[in-house]
């Protein structure tokens, strides 16, 4: 099979599939899928206030879809992306909460730094546990995203709760700390673009992000031990790659982007730190990288879609019926059928590939 | 703490138990036979939504148990599909099914009955209702045997005792018969069991058939006799308790039930943190009660009090060498 096919043929076969069986959801409750699909684009990218959302959303989604990339990348599947993230948010907290910032640009240094180091932290212990104790990492992660849920419970209405406040969120970070929205940046003169839209600075931090882990896993030498171990452990051993070190470096890359996304939605858009603030986007990852074919530049256009339908699906849930709900079982027909259903697309698709190459002979 | 409150407690526990222990004997089955099922909170979510909204419907709480059962083998069958058919990854195929059900069953039960995805309140013969053992208000004044009897073992639904009649009954299947022997095997060694001439594909299958049976009587029991009708995410995590405790049972059926039990227990104890003071005499953090389960289970799986070894062709698809 050409590269090509395996690249964009799959993926886009697999999309087709997940919105075809979407579309008849959307027409077994009653509602006409073809205007669903109009308001959706409409709401989501037929205005900058649209855009705003959807690029907030994706920047969320690259950060998460990229940790779990990494991860696949040495064999490995981080379902604790929505742990660690909360942990970063909770990094993000101390860092804006406890430091006096003179300006936002230092802030930012200063909170990528601390969301990163909690939410590597909070992949470190699952990533020690398999490599040296053999425990299974998909199933210590899962175990770690309702701890940390717990844990963040437990500081914020606990040390980190505003004194005399009944709500379960952390004082208002201060001025310095925030981030500049697309709307401060993209304003010029009379014309007032994304008004009040969450989307702001961290979007080029996740573009970095993507560029960043493409040199890293294809142009330095850890990425290459890291898609050594991936491809086979034991040839990887052999060439003298420690297992133990690429576990534990790349979980806690993986961890630390995780984390990162808590710059998006604590330090950028909420600018405290709130109950519950990933909401979900750490299993987004999953179906973002996997989508992505875990290659940083698939993951920035899977993050995108899933930025889309995530905007689109609230302007659906606002104009009709339709409930936000159906964006999660988008999602999951999306993971079912490039994660698990792959072969289905895959096997028909080689043996055509194949006749026609006897044909042409 | 007096009898009476204890009585109380471990009566709360067992009701709570009950569907982590259905869910628990669930994955039993599937991860003996090298399936494994992180799918166990998605088919319980589908079973529940389906069977309160069919018993809803039609006023008869058995045919939503069917069709509980039902929407949890679908469930079942599509992992199938994925994981043994098609030869997937069998992680991402239960995280797939458990955001499917997630997602459909409030789209679905906004669509039918525009309640915010909640299903009408259940009552009389839509519920599975409590029954009373025989001579249990006769031997009620007995002492403490009486209360026992009354309190605790008489007065649950009919699902309690099929669930804890469900554990001697996988020990008998898994350990004593023929098919079971089979289940065992090709989860510890596919390829012998496909030497012997025994089909692979059809065993795993039946293994994840009777993982969908077991997980919709779980579902249901939490919509129609735990709860009465469906609300949104009522699964509440309680598949990743019961996959907590399918570890720490070491995939064994009789200490299954046993984990199930404690975190049945730790479950009912951070509904009555009042009790938890009276007793210890200082106040136990709720948040510390909820998560022990998914604690205990790491310290388990790390291997520092008894390691916990899966069986051994688990998650692995079988390919058949030409």
């Amino acid at each position: 099979m050409p590269k090509w096919a395996d690249v964009v043929l799959i993926p886009l076969i697999s999309i087709l599939l997940a919105a075809i069986l979407s579309a008849l959801v959307i027409l077994a409750i009653g509602e006409n899928p073809w205007e669903a699909l109009k308001l959706m684009v409409s709401g989501a990218l037929g205005s900058t206030y649209g855009w705003g959302y959807t690029l907030y959303y994706t920047t969320n989604f690259i950060f998460t879809g990229l940790a779990v990339a990494i991860a696949f990348h040495a064999r490995m599947f981080n379902i604790g992306g929505e742990g660690q993230a909360l942990l970063g948010g909770l990094g993000v907290a101390v860092v804006c909460l406890f430091i006096p910032w003179p300006h936002w640009t230092l802030a930012l240094l200063g909170c990528i730094i601390g969301a990163a180091l909690f939410g590597a932290a909070w992949a470190a212990i699952p990533a020690f546990l398999q490599a040296k104790r053999g425990s299974h990492i998909v199933i210590t992660t899962i175990m770690f995203n309702f701890i940390a849920a717990a844990l963040l419970n437990y500081f914020l209405i606990g040390a980190l709760k505003v004194p005399g406040s009944m709500e379960p969120a952390s004082a208002k970070f201060p001025e310095a700390t925030h981030l500049p929205s697309f709307q401060d940046m993209f304003s010029f003169g009379e014309a007032t673009l994304f008004r009040g839209a969450p989307a702001n600075v961290t979007f080029f931090v996740a573009l970095a992000a993507c560029v960043g882990l493409w040199a890293l896993i294809w142009r330095t030498r850890l990425g290459y031990e890291i898609r050594a171990f991936g491809h086979s452990e034991s040839a990887a051993k052999y060439a003298g790659i420690s297992p133990t070190k690429i576990i534990m470096v790349s979980m806690l890359i993986s961890g630390g982007l995780a984390g990162m996304m808590a710059i998006n939605n604590v330090q950028g858009e909420a600018e405290r730190l709130v109950l519950n603030a990933v909401e979900g986007a750490g299993f987004i990852g999953i179906a973002v990288a996997l989508m992505g074919r875990s290659h940083p530049f698939g993951v920035f256009l899977a993050a995108l879609l899933f930025g889309f339908l995530y905007q689109g699906g609230a302007e659906l849930a606002l104009w009709t019926s339709i409930p936000r709900e159906l964006i999660i079982v988008i999602q999951a027909l999306v993971i079912l059928f490039t994660g698990a259903l792959d072969n289905m697309v895959r096997m028909p698709l080689e043996r055509l590939f194949l006749s026609m190459r006897r044909a042409k002979q | 703490m007096d009898f009476a409150t204890l009585l109380q407690m471990l009566d709360a526990t067992v009701r709570l138990a009950t569907p982590l222990l259905l869910a628990c004997l669930a994955g039993l089955y599937s991860e003996r036979a090298g399936i494994f099922d992180i799918g166990l909170e998605g088919k319980m979510l589908a079973a529940a939504f389906l069977s309160a909204a069919i018993a809803a419907v039609s006023g008869s709480v058995w045919l939503g148990l069917l069709a509980g059962i039902g929407a949890s083998i679908i469930l079942s069958i599509v992992h199938g599909l994925a994981s043994i058919t098609f030869r997937g990854n069998q992680l991402i195929s239960g995280v797939a099914i458990n955001f499917l059900a997630a997602g459909l069953t409030v789209v679905i039960a906004q669509s039918w009955f525009r309640q915010g995805g909640r299903t009408p309140q259940l009552t009389g013969d839509a519920r599975f209702n409590p029954i009373e053992l025989p001579f249990a208000e006769a031997l009620r004044d007995v002492p403490v045997f009486g209360s026992i009897y009354y309190e605790l073992i008489s007065g649950h639904t009919i699902l309690v005792y099929i669930a804890i009649l469900m554990v001697p009954l996988t020990w008998w299947i898994l350990f004593r018969t023929r098919f079971g022997l089979r289940l065992r095997a090709v989860g510890e060694n596919p390829a012998a069991v496909d030497t012997a001439g025994v089909s692979v594909v059809f065993l795993r299958y039946s293994a994840v058939a009777i993982c969908g049976i077991l997980c919709g009587i779980a579902g249901a029991y939490l919509a129609t006799a735990l709860q009465a009708g469906f609300v949104k995410d009522m699964s509440a995590g309680r598949g990743f308790i019961a996959l907590a405790a399918l570890i720490f049972a070491k995939w064994r059926p009789w200490y299954a039930l046993y984990a199930c039990l404690l975190f049945g227990f730790l479950q009912a104890m951070s509904l009555r943190s009042d009790v938890i003071e009276g007793v210890l005499g200082f106040q136990v953090n709720g948040q510390l009660l909820d998560v022990l389960p998914y604690i205990l289970t790491v310290v388990i799986l790390a291997g520092f009090v008894g390691k916990a070894i899966p069986p051994r062709a688990g998650g692995e698809p079988y390919v058949k060498e030409r």
